[in-house]
């Protein structure tokens, strides 16, 4: 199900766990919005991260926290310092994409 | 240059390629070296007409699936079928989930690969090291170099202990145990049956792994099981995955997280696992999280074959990527991927297998053709949860839509109930491996149950 939600200034379209489904809709002001949102603070090395996400992204690359530990940007250790908890479904929330279909 | 190799009364040529054509006719232009190259047994018969190579690398569930399809179909005086496999056991893999229980001996889960192959297709035994794309090549670890038109992946997933700091450290297979392999599965068994109860942790290091429910399952399992030796309230079972919940599928981990507070096990998820503590007895995550356990029932990483990291094939897990749809891989349009050895987004699991098997069997005819490939697979799979005494549940779901109530194979008879607990489910589950050595092995059809899921009977 695919609700509206209201975002500094903007309207975006969300699924049910807050994901966004419209990556078009995307700006780093909503970015920064739904990190607050998720209790994150973003640092320059938290917006490479999300810019890396974003990339492998669009290049139709499937991500999995393995894949981040090995891309050169972030260890595992540091994407989980960075967003903790649930480091990948936090990270894409923030980048505007689909949670990872990582999980079958 | 022609290299010619004497096998089982025929004459295999292998000729170094480096564009694919498939249905380029080698034998006009058989070399005098060739045909100079005679047996006197069968230089009679060397008139020869050259055969064009099928090979499938992996005999399990996918390979023996797919050869046995193959062989009714394709026209034996223009292709020969190969098959090679490291081994030559075959294992009923499903049936590892049951063999720590006692529930299935080892005779149960083992039969020789050979006796589910036709006759007609070659098999080799000889573990394969690299295969060559542009060359239409695979090498093999005897030294063998075998040429083919078609090649098709089928090398499956393995788990792999050393991808977690301390997972195979001097507690493997003391206290920390796997049941995805044969030996595990054993000496998982011999522990259960003396271990005096503690706290169990049954976990699963990262995803995908083969079966994803079956961690679940175990679970379920030893519930029971340790019910019915008297002892349940001497054991703390936990459940821990990298998940944010029992399943990855909203409806269904509704369902069994029911289950898991039903049956009292403790559910730990998004842990994402950094390192196994051998001496102190604990799984420890990146966020710091931990925890303790007398005996650890893991889920190492799952990875595909080593021949496709050999072969600079495959992603970071070598799995191979392909084509979610057609299962034509994304290396070589002449290689096909069949069973767990693909990174297509759906369950690695026999079903699954089972399902891909008819429509990568029509494509590899289409490619044969020259015709243009289906993109037909929909990401079909259907498996039983085994839920402890005596019932099961039953899910059914593909790419689009996720596990629902509902009744399969006969939309609104049954007699399984999809996403429910019963008895008849169960024994579908027991009654399985007859259908799968008898019947699925060899591509026999199973009443009703058809490749692309039916939305018929399902509560959406």
């Amino acid at each position: 199900m695919i609700m509206l939600k209201e975002l500094v200034g903007n309207t975006i379209d969300v699924n049910e766990e807050g994901f966004m489904t419209d990556f078009t809709q995307w700006n780093t002001q909503i970015g920064e919005a739904l990190a607050t949102e998720n209790e994150i603070s973003m640092t320059p090395k938290h917006w490479e991260v999300i810019t890396y996400i974003q990339t492998e992204y669009k290049n139709n690359v499937p991500l999995s926290i393995r894949k981040i530990g090995k891309s050169g940007v972030v260890d595992i250790k540091e994407f989980y310092t960075l967003f903790p908890n649930a480091p990948l479904k936090t990270a894409t929330k923030i980048a505007g994409i689909p949670k990872p279909v990582s999980c079958i | 240059m022609f290299k010619v190799i004497y096998t089982d009364n025929q004459y295999h040529l292998h000729r170094s390629q480096t564009a694919l054509h498939l249905y380029c006719v080698i034998c006009n232009s058989i070399s005098k070296e060739s045909k100079s190259n005679t047996n006197p047994k069968t230089s009679k018969t060397i008139t020869m007409k050259h055969k064009k190579n099928i090979l499938i690398l992996g005999a399990g569930t996918a390979g023996t699936i797919m050869a046995n399809q193959l062989v009714k179909e394709v026209d034996p005086h223009t292709w020969n079928i190969t098959i090679a496999d490291a081994t030559n056991t075959h294992y009923y893999q499903p049936g590892f989930l049951f063999l720590p229980f006692g529930i299935y001996d080892e005779e149960d889960v083992k039969k020789p690969i050979r006796s589910f192959l036709p006759d007609e297709v070659k098999f080799i035994q000889d573990k394969a090291s690299e295969i060559k794309s542009e060359e239409q090549q695979v090498l093999f670890e005897s030294g063998k170099t075998i040429h083919y038109d078609v090649l098709i992946i089928a090398t499956g997933s393995t788990i792999d202990s050393s991808e977690i700091e301390g997972m195979n450290g001097p507690e493997w297979r003391k206290s920390i145990f796997d049941f995805y392999t044969f030996e595990g599965a054993k000496a998982l068994r011999e522990k259960l049956a003396t271990w005096e109860g503690g706290k169990l942790v049954v976990h699963i290091t990262e995803m995908p792994i083969k079966c994803p429910v079956a961690p679940l399952e175990f679970s379920f399992l030893a519930d029971d099981y340790f019910g019915k030796k008297g002892m349940r309230d001497k054991v703390d079972i936990t459940y821990v995955t990298p998940l944010s919940g029992a399943f990855t599928k909203p409806r269904a981990t509704q369902k069994l997280e029911y289950l898991l507070k039903e049956k009292n096990i403790n559910i730990v998820s998004d842990f994402a696992i950094e390192s196994v503590d051998n001496e102190n007895k604990s799984i420890k995550d990146y966020s710091g999280k931990e925890v303790p356990f007398d005996l650890l029932v893991t889920v190492p990483t799952n990875k595909g074959s080593q021949v496709i990291e050999q072969s600079g094939l495959g992603d970071e897990l070598n799995f191979v990527p392909t084509d979610k749809g057609t299962l034509q891989s994304k290396v070589s349009a002449n290689i096909f991927v069949l069973g767990d050895a693909t990174n297509i987004p759906t369950s690695k699991a026999g079903s699954v297998t089972h399902f891909q098997a008819e429509i990568l069997f029509e494509n590899v005819l289409r490619f044969i053709r020259k015709e243009e490939l289906l993109p037909e697979f929909d990401g079909h799979a259907n498996c039983f949860i085994e839920t402890g005494k005596g019932k099961a549940l039953l899910i059914d779901f593909n790419y689009d839509h996720e596990p629902v109530e509902g009744t399969f194979p006969i939309a609104g008879i049954g007699p399984l109930r999809l996403l429910k607990e019963s008895r008849m489910n169960h024994w579908g589950k027991l009654a399985f491996r007859w259908v799968y050595w008898n019947m699925l092995l060899k591509a026999r059809p199973i009443p009703f149950v058809k490749a692309r899921m039916s939305l018929a009977g399902k509560n959406f």
